[in-house]
């Protein structure tokens, strides 16, 4: 009997040792993104914003960063690789960044100022070693307005852009800043670079097998030890049909997903999955033509934001969509207090008959899929029907995504024949989010304001914007041109995206920040 | 025999240019830019041009497809322009596992409509027959994307008992669960056309031999039914094996949909990313390499028939 108790004593023991694993076992996060190849790992990414949130973030910096710790208002910029910035007193075309000190490359080389330089060499300056035209070719839209930079000390540098511009800091958080000792090491070959990469971010580079997936591995040495990953693991999979991401989720292939189809989301739901959603700087719109056709009146712009349903839409989506009844979604800074256009289909054609528009033809330019476009096809039909109802006539030309971005970036002048275009827009910063659509400077085909708005006014507010370098008085400036597009109607509006993503119940401590970034490091992931 | 094989080979050369000719004039042909993809789509129109002069991109077409070719011809196939990789690395790693699915994929269905087109032929117009040429017809209408995701959703999803997607990781190991298990559903899905195909040629191959007039004198000279029908399956190959290479070259070529389901690494999903981004050099290296492989396909299927088929050699 004693025998036997202390056989069944040793069982147990051997029992009890199993299931208390000796070391603790690596935490993995795997995350399905849209994209269809693994995002570039050279210092700025492709993919879009995609490709900033899952690598450009994670395996570097940039002087700026965005604050990705709340999720109740947009998301503003803070000090990344710089702690802090101003602009020169005697100059206001000359920005001092103080530069962080004791940031260390994944390669272990010290971060300086002279490595700044060398990274807008790299954007910039063809014929040094290290200039990389896709760098180039990413880059150069965040830099319409740098002159130069140099080394101040060695924690100091001194940008000089070609106009004052108040905003030029959020260019910067665009910039990921490489490692120059890395580049050397491999000849300043940006391929081989992509493929043995070091930055300073809160993750390193572990390995990746091109168009399937890239792991990346915490870094326990950054240098916000807030956030330094809570996870072991990132494993980022490139997966661009919606149907195999959802089945992936379920059926506990990843643990994360970007982008679930609405009507995927009840079964998710059911599932235990957790949604998230939240507003973010996305604006899916018209652009109108302001020369050419029944848009140049007001009276038509405005009778076409009356006669949209946006709760129509809104149910269409799902519930996924935000009403979008303004260019910003209005938990932005600077959102003001916009004239609100709505639902009346009365005060539409009342407005088109004192216009002498009646029917009103019309043409938009429209694609098929493409990048935050949502569910194009059927948003713009019931975009039509609606407008139909209100005495437009409306002709819906269909084209490719990529198509409509050529379009959108000739201009009216090549397609006078074009109301409007449908591209939906990122709005993360006060130039993006609108005055490139207004500017008479940024007149397509040099910038976004496809359609040709002009109005002295308006430029003279987003002057004063531009040099207005204190915060606290740019932000009634920049609310009072929010207002000012509202109550010209440049755009037609219809709804601001809600960005869901799901992910597995494991999955814990996500934050959505109102962004198109998104802090992974915080997250958890319990053990199966 | 050398001779013939020589004759192939040479007349094979201009159908695979004249396949790049044609593909090289529709990407062009499509509206959109294949800087694109380099690019944030609010880029403006003068870093357009400046990104398209670094990539020789404004060199007219006739140039850019001479210059193209050149290279082609020392094997050199440039570099994609979304990856920056070169396009001969991504081509010959895609097809790899592209050769997999759809070697597979026609193996598992020649066996399976071998036996039901021999079932079906044997007992032509019988209930049998009907049952297989029933099943042929399903398979061969079945949308296979749907199919993939039928299969997806019942044993990824409700079951959670094989994989929905990719091929796992690491290098692929054929003797290893892990790595196998990513291969069923894609398989299945892929093999349900060609199922239908292979069991009507099959069937109709078949019937027709058995209906000839040395099965009578075979079955007149008191012959087993069994070695009967062994003799009359030899006769029916020919067609049905010609039939299987051609399933197999339009199943490397044509298996977009079911990898992009499946998000299988492969030359479909290669060429499907691609097409969308209108990645030029990646566009016409895949096509051009499918263009060969179709073409050597058929050259071997007509060399092996010939080698099962003796009258073919004679003529």
């Amino acid at each position: 009997m004693k025998q036997r108790l202390a056989l069944l004593g040793a069982a147990l023991a051997i029992v009890a040792n199993l299931s208390t694993p000796s070391a603790r076992a690596e935490t993995v996060l795997r995350v399905a993104m849209t994209a269809g190849d693994i995002p570039l790992t050279a210092g700025i990414p492709d993919q879009g914003f995609e490709g900033w949130r899952f690598v450009g973030y994670n395996l570097y910096d940039s002087l700026v960063l965005w604050d990705l710790s709340r999720g109740d208002r947009i998301a503003d910029i803070k000090p990344g690789l710089a702690t802090g910035w101003s602009v020169d007193p005697a100059n206001n075309r000359r920005w001092i960044f103080q530069l962080r000190q004791d940031v260390k490359f994944h390669d272990g080389s010290p971060f300086t100022a002279q490595d700044v330089v060398w990274n807008f060499e790299r954007f910039t300056k063809e014929g040094t070693p290290q200039f990389n035209p896709r760098q180039f070719a990413f880059a150069r839209g965040y830099l319409t307005n740098f002159e130069s930079v140099e080394v101040v000390d060695a924690h100091t540098v001194a940008f000089t852009t070609k106009q004052p511009d108040s905003l030029f800091p959020y260019n910067l958080s665009f910039l990921m800043m490489v490692s120059p000792r890395r580049s050397a090491e491999v000849g300043n070959d940006a391929d081989a670079f992509a493929r043995n990469p070091s930055g300073t971010g809160p993750y390193r580079f572990a390995r990746m097998v091109p168009g399937e997936r890239l792991e990346l591995v915490r870094n326990a040495d950054y240098w916000d030890k807030a956030r330094i990953p809570r996870h072991d693991r990132l494993v980022l999979l490139p997966m661009p049909e919606a149907s195999t991401r959802v089945a992936s989720l379920l059926s506990g292939q990843v643990d994360w997903i970007e982008a679930p189809p609405p009507d995927a989301i009840p079964r998710l739901r059911s599932s235990r999955m957790q949604i998230v959603t939240n507003p973010y700087p996305h604006n899916w719109a018209y652009q109108l033509n302001f020369v050419d056709g029944p848009f140049a009146d007001i009276r038509v712009r405005r009778a076409a934001n009356h006669a949209l349903n946006r709760a129509d839409m809104k149910e269409m989506l799902g519930g996924v969509a935000l009403e979008g009844y303004a260019t910003l979604p209005p938990s932005t800074a600077y959102y003001g207090n916009p004239v609100r256009y709505e639902y009346d289909p009365a005060k539409a054609r009342a407005l088109l008959q004192e216009a002498g528009c009646m029917p009103c033809q019309i043409t938009f330019a429209i694609s098929t899929s493409g990048s935050g476009q949502m569910q194009p096809m059927p948003m713009n039909e019931l975009v039509k029907s609606q407008l139909e109802a209100a005495g437009f006539r409306v002709n819906l030309q269909v084209m490719d995504w990529n198509a409509l971005l050529q379009l959108g970036r000739e201009g009216r002048e090549r397609h006078q024949g074009v109301n409007g275009i449908n591209i939906s827009r990122a709005t993360q910063d006060p130039f993006n989010g609108m005055l490139r659509f207004v500017a008479s400077s940024q007149a397509a085909p040099r910038g976004s304001n496809w359609g040709h708005y002009n109005s002295p006014e308006m430029d003279a507010l987003i002057n004063e914007a531009l040099s207005t370098f204190d915060e606290e008085r740019r932000l009634p400036i920049l609310a009072r041109i929010h207002e000012k597009m509202s109550e010209d109607a440049v755009m037609l509006w219809v709804a601001h995206d809600l960005n869901p993503r799901a992910m597995s119940p494991r999955v814990r401590g996500f934050v959505q920040a109102q962004s198109w970034f998104q802090d992974l490091t915080p997250i958890t992931v319990e053990a199966r | 025999m050398f001779g013939y094989i020589l004759r192939r080979l040479l007349s094979a050369v201009p159908i695979a240019f004249g396949v790049s000719v044609v593909c090289f004039l529709l990407v062009y042909l499509a509206p959109g830019d294949p800087v694109q993809t380099l690019l944030p789509p609010d880029a403006d129109a003068e870093t357009v041009a400046q990104v398209k002069r670094m990539y020789g991109l404004d060199q007219p077409l006739p140039v850019q497809y001479l210059t193209w070719l050149g290279r082609v011809m020392v094997g050199d196939f440039g570099r994609s322009i979304a990856t920056g990789r070169p396009v001969a690395d991504e081509i010959f790693r895609s097809l790899g596992n592209t050769v997999l699915l759809a070697g597979l994929s026609v193996l598992v269905a020649f066996s399976i409509a071998f036996v039901l087109g021999t079932i079906a032929g044997r007992h032509a117009g019988g209930w049998l027959d009907r049952v297989v040429t029933g099943v042929a017809v399903v398979g061969v209408s079945v949308p296979n994307y749907w199919l993939g995701i039928v299969l997806v959703i019942i044993f990824s999803v409700e079951m959670m008992a094989l994989p929905a997607s990719g091929m796992g990781d690491g290098r692929f190991d054929p003797t290893s669960w892990e790595h196998v298990q990513y291969l069923i559903l894609p398989v299945i899905t892929l093999s349900m056309i060609p199922v239908g195909i292979i069991a009507r040629t099959t069937r109709s191959a078949v019937s027709e031999v058995m209906n000839q007039e040395f099965v009578t004198t075979l079955r007149a000279n008191g012959l087993p039914e069994w070695r009967v029908l062994r003799h009359a399956l030899k006769n029916a190959l020919p067609p049905v094996l010609a039939v299987m290479g051609l399933q197999f070259g339009t199943l490397m070529g044509g298996s977009i949909l079911v990898e992009t389901v499946f998000s299988w690494p492969g030359s479909g999903f290669l060429l499907s990313k691609a097409i969308l981004t209108r990645d030029i050099p990646v566009l016409q290296g895949t096509i051009l390499v499918l263009a060969l492989i179709f073409v050597f396909t058929n050259l071997t299927v007509d060399l092996f028939q010939s080698s099962v088929d003796p009258r073919i050699r004679r003529a």
